[in-house]
């Protein structure tokens, strides 16, 4: 079965945090300790919303010494798909659900003397599983976190009175700005640099390191994308021998799936890799949504990954 | 002064590319005999680097010695070193005062580069963020694998351990670790029984 094991779960808890952000706990069904992960991970949450099976990414966020469950918070996204919206309005403690085994695709470097973690928003979430991690061990750390209003900013006051000055509050409606180019500048050798928030604050962070001369390496970040939508398309798989229609509001990943073709993925958004599949046949253009292909791998036009990239044109036939 | 082109190895076999100006906010170039030419190249690439670098040249060894046409680039720090065991104290202080944004570049013998790119690490920089150039002498740094002394700058093959004496054959087998290539024993099985030394690394 593509996506690696499942884990059955029982919804422990549902906590509304701020207006915006909902927080969920999961135990096993069976009663028994969680997988072991490490700060940064993630698990798939699957949800059947109507005739619609969404499977979405979520940071785990509670400590990584504690297996007796996993937390995650959600965002409500009124304009998304529709996961988050499942999640904060159908999902109740004591509901039965099924999530992945946890994955890590933005783990700690720890050879590094120091971590610098950045966050916007609810990017703050795998960074709460990694600095319970860091202060377990007693590493060097400073976190940077911008939320939009002291209401927005989601387990704020936690972190700081348990972190104090390690912990750094940015807040846009008083026009606080992360001052970037000074951190970067005071970092010793051997920091290593994560981020994880909005799509403009990753670039920027990225950008302003790497114009600093930071390592790619030393360089981390998490992005999830959700899948986007877009015009319908058909899709041909050829070992499959089907043809598949892929709705607007669908991904190509959830078409495929919804054929019963049993298709690899992890992440489903555009991270870890797994899903790339072969492109035989291509009279039109692929969308590449993905962070994974390179972009020479893109322009080849003979790889895609259907968790996020869609196709506008006559006819696209997969190696699937 | 050319630039060292190796002839196909072993993947164990370290390989040096040509240093590229990059983003920085300070520089530290570390370089040995002719590997002064690699710090030349780079004034002539991009004449502001100089005044954020410091350079640390090592002008014992590599049979040459361009400690004057450095010092004429005015470097905002330069210090010059007869081999480079003396300089590793001045090194690994200026890597524990160092902040992220420091480029380091090294360039000479692999024994300057491979045992400088190690200091690199331990202070917490990753290994593709060190450039390298390999310039002047293939002299190599050996571990002997029998008694683990370490004999520098071997010119033949086989050679005679300067620890215990043990004739050994110089592999291509690199350790990172050790910043050494791997000497065996020659003729353990027939004592005595192997080939004259060739001048194989110049």
């Amino acid at each position: 079965m593509s996506g690696g094991a499942k884990i059955a779960v029982t919804v422990a808890d549902v906590v509304q945090v701020n207006p915006l952000i909902k927080r969920f706990r999961f135990v096993r069904t069976d009663g028994q300790p969680m997988p072991a992960f490490s700060g940064g991970a993630h698990t798939v949450v699957e949800m059947q919303d109507g005739d619609t099976r969404r499977m979405n990414p979520y940071s785990l966020m509670s400590d990584p010494a504690n297996l007796s469950g996993y937390e995650i918070s959600v965002r409500r996204d009124d304009v998304g798909r529709g996961g988050s919206l499942f999640l904060h309005n159908h999902v109740q403690p004591g509901q039965d659900m099924v999530i992945s085994h946890p994955v890590n695709l933005f783990p700690l470097d720890l050879r590094a003397q120091k971590h610098l973690l950045i966050a916007g928003g609810i990017g703050i979430t795998p960074f709460i599983a990694q600095i319970a991690q860091l202060a377990s061990t007693n590493s060097r750390f400073d976190l940077h976190y911008s939320a939009r209003s002291p209401e927005l900013g989601a387990y704020m006051s936690d972190l700081a009175s348990r972190h104090g000055d390690r912990v750094h509050l940015y807040f846009d409606d008083r026009k606080q700005l992360i001052p970037l180019a000074d951190i970067l500048a005071g970092q010793p050798l051997g920091t290593h640099l994560y981020v994880c928030g909005p799509k403009g604050m990753i670039n920027w962070v990225r950008g302003t390191a790497l114009n600093a001369g930071w390592p790619a390496a030393a360089v981390h970040h998490e992005e999830f994308l959700a899948p986007p939508v877009g015009q319908p398309f058909t899709v041909t798989l050829h070992k499959s021998s089907k043809t598949v229609q892929v709705a607007g509001h669908q991904s190509l990943l959830e078409a495929i799936e919804a054929a019963g073709v049993d298709a690899p993925y992890l992440c489903r958004g555009g991270a870890c890799g797994q899903c790339q599949t072969d492109v035989l046949g291509c009279d039109g253009t692929i969308d590449h949504n993905d962070h994974w292909l390179t972009d020479a791998e893109k322009a080849s036009g003979t790889k895609i990954m259907p968790c996020v990239s869609r196709f506008t044109g006559n006819n696209l036939v997969l190696d699937r | 002064m050319p630039k060292t082109v190796f002839p196909p190895s072993i993947l164990s076999r370290p390989l040096y590319g040509e240093w590229q100006p990059r983003p920085a906010s300070a520089c530290l170039m570390i370089a040995d005999g002719a590997g002064a030419g690699a710090v030349l190249d780079m004034a002539a690439a991009d004449p502001t680097l100089m005044a954020k670098t410091h350079v640390i040249y090592v002008t014992g060894r590599n049979e040459s010695d361009w400690a004057q046409q450095i010092a004429a680039l005015n470097p905002a720090l330069f210090y010059t070193s007869p081999t480079y065991a003396a300089a590793v104290p001045r090194l690994r202080k200026v890597l524990s005062d160092a902040k992220m944004g420091l480029q380091v570049y090294l360039a000479g013998t692999e024994g300057l580069i491979g045992q400088a790119q190690n200091e690199a690490m331990a202070a917490g920089i990753p290994f593709d963020a060190v450039q390298t150039e390999h310039r002047g002498s293939l002299a190599r740094r050996v571990q002997c694998v029998h008694c683990k002394g370490v004999t520098e700058d071997v010119k033949i093959d086989p050679f005679q351990c300067s620890h215990c004496g043990l004739h050994l054959f110089v592999r291509d087998h690199y350790s990172r670790r050790m910043a050494a290539f791997q000497g065996v024993n020659i003729d353990a099985e027939a004592p005595g029984d192997f080939p004259a030394s060739v001048e194989r690394f110049t």
